[in-house]
C-alpha cells in the first residue's frame, strides 16, 4: 500500500506547492487577521496577551477554511476524481492522504508562523509554546472536518462560502479545547493536560469520521 | 436513461456503441465504469479477480483528460502508474509499460520533462491515453476516443486498440466515427419513440 499512498501524497504536495503558493497565501491571510485585531481592540498589552491565544486560533481556523474548497474540486473538475474512484484503492485512505498532504502544505506553515505572530500579541514565551503546540495538534482536526464540507460541496461551483457555513459549527469543539488548553498553560489553576488531551482525542476522532464521511459524500457526488 | 439493455462481450472483442447525441452512450459507459449506479440489473466480469468489482478492472477514457497542468508530463503519468492498481486476468496477457515507453509509443516522448500546461489539446489527449498503457487492465471503456486526435494519432490509437483486443482484452467504446477494429459488435441506441429524443436531435 505504501507506494501508491506515497505517490498520492507527493503529487498533492507538489500540486499545492506549485499552484499559487497556497502555503504562502494561508500564512499571509493568518498574518492579516492577527495584525488587524490590535488595531481593533486598542493598544492594551494586558488585554492582548489575555485574548492572544484565542485570536491565533480563530486566525488559524479562518486561514484553514480559505484553501479547503479546492481540496476535491480541482480533482473533480478535470476528471481525476472519477479515475480515483475506479483506481481500486480504498477511498477513505485516499481522502486521509489527501488531507494529510493538504495539512502539510497549508496547516503546517500556520503552525510555524504562530510563534512569530504571537509576538505581535504580547504573548509570553510559555504561552507562545502552548499555542503553537495546541495548533500543531488541533489544525489537523480542522482540515479533516473541513474535508467533509469540501466533499459535500464538491459539485457546487461556488461552494466556498457554503463550506465555511457547514464547517464552522463542527469546528467549534476544536476551537474551545484548543483555546482552553492554551489558556490553561498560562493561568495556573487549571491543568494543561486535561483540555489538551481532549484536543488530541478530537483530532483522532476527526481522523476517523472525516475520511469516512468525505468518501461517502464523494461516492454520492460522482454521478 | 435507458432500460431493458442487455449485452455480453467475449474476450478479444469490442463493442461499438452508436446513437444520436444525448441518447445515453456516455451514461452507459459511466454506468459500466461504476460511476453511476444502475437502478436495476448488474454488471459482471467473468474470469477476472473474483473479489474485485468490474470497474476496478477497467480503464475509463472519457472526455476529461485528468491531466494536471502544474505537473510535468512524466510526473502525471508516473502518478497514475503508481496509483492505479493493475488488474491481471487469465487469458489477458499485456504487461504494463514504463511511462517513458508509453510516451514514446504515442509520439510525445520529447515532451516528458515539460509541464503538462504546454501540451496542446491533442497531446493532452494522447497523454491521457498513455494512462491505459502504463497500468494493465483487461477492460477499456472509451468515450469518443478519437476526439481532438489528428489522423496519424487516430491510426495509432486503432493499432493500440487492436493490439489490446488481440491480447484478449475487452473494449467498449462510444463513437461517431467508423473505427476499423478487428472484432466488432455494434450496439445502436435509439429512442423508443421520437418524442423522447432531445429537441436538437428530433429536428430533421
Amino acid at each position: 500500500m505504501t507506494s501508491w499512498a506515497l505517490a498520492l501524497f507527493l503529487r498533492d504536495l507538489r500540486l499545492s506547492v506549485r499552484v499559487g503558493g497556497s502555503a504562502l497565501v494561508g500564512v499571509l491571510f493568518f498574518l492579516a487577521v492577527v495584525t488587524v485585531i490590535p488595531f481593533g481592540v486598542g493598544p492594551d498589552l494586558n488585554l492582548l496577551s489575555r485574548i492572544g491565544p484565542a485570536i491565533l486560533w480563530i486566525g488559524a481556523l479562518l486561514a484553514t477554511l480559505l484553501g479547503l474548497d479546492r481540496l476535491f474540486q480541482a480533482d473533480r473538475d478535470d476528471g481525476t476524481l472519477d479515475l480515483m474512484l475506479m483506481a481500486g484503492r480504498p477511498l477513505e485512505l485516499v481522502v486521509l492522504i489527501k488531507c494529510l498532504a493538504h495539512w502539510v502544505a497549508t496547516g503546517l506553515p500556520l503552525v510555524v508562523a504562530a510563534p512569530l505572530l504571537a509576538v505581535f500579541l504580547n504573548l509570553e514565551p510559555l504561552a507562545m509554546g502552548a499555542v503553537t503546540l495546541t495548533l500543531l495538534v488541533g489544525t489537523p482536526a480542522l482540515t479533516l472536518i473541513g474535508a467533509i464540507g469540501a466533499a459535500l460541496t464538491v459539485s457546487l461551483r461556488r461552494g466556498g462560502l457554503l463550506l465555511a457555513v457547514l464547517v464552522v459549527p463542527l469546528a467549534i469543539p476544536v476551537l474551545i479545547f484548543g483555546v482552553s488548553a492554551a489558556d490553561a498553560a498560562i493561568h495556573d489553576p487549571v491543568p494543561f493536560l486535561t483540555p489538551f488531551l481532549i484536543l488530541c482525542a478530537l483530532s483522532l476522532i476527526a481522523a476517523v469520521i472525516g475520511p469516512v464521511a468525505s468518501a461517502a459524500a464523494l461516492r454520492f457526488a460522482s454521478d | 436513461m435507458f432500460e431493458d439493455l442487455s449485452f455480453s462481450l467475449n474476450g478479444g472483442s469490442a463493442l461499438v456503441v452508436t446513437g444520436a447525441n444525448g441518447i445515453g452512450k456516455s451514461s452507459l459507459l459511466r454506468t459500466l465504469a461504476g460511476l453511476v449506479p444502475p437502478s436495476h440489473g448488474s454488471i459482471r466480469l467473468e474470469g477476472g479477480a473474483a473479489d474485485t468489482p468490474p470497474e476496478e478492472q477497467a480503464h475509463y477514457f472519457g472526455h476529461q483528460d485528468a491531466v494536471k497542468p502544474a505537473l510535468s508530463v512524466e510526473e502525471n503519468l508516473q502518478f497514475w502508474q503508481n496509483f492505479t492498481a493493475p488488474a491481471p486476468a487469465p487469458g489477458f496477457s499485456v504487461r504494463s509499460v514504463t511511462p517513458l515507453e508509453a510516451l514514446d509509443t504515442l509520439g510525445i516522448g520529447h515532451t516528458a520533462q515539460l509541464p503538462a500546461a504546454f501540451l496542446s489539446a491533442g497531446q493532452k489527449r494522447r497523454l491521457s491515453l498513455c494512462r491505459l498503457l502504463v497500468t494493465s487492465r483487461p477492460v477499456w471503456l472509451m468515450d469518443e476516443p478519437t476526439s481532438a486526435l489528428d489522423r496519424r494519432s487516430e491510426t495509432q490509437l486503432l493499432e493500440l486498440m487492436n493490439a489490446h483486443l488481440a491480447a484478449g482484452g475487452l473494449i467498449v467504446t462510444a463513437t461517431h466515427s467508423d473505427l476499423a477494429l478487428a472484432d466488432v459488435l455494434q450496439l445502436h441506441l435509439q429512442a423508443a419513440d421520437a418524442a423522447a429524443l432531445p429537441v436538437e436531435d428530433a429536428l430533421p
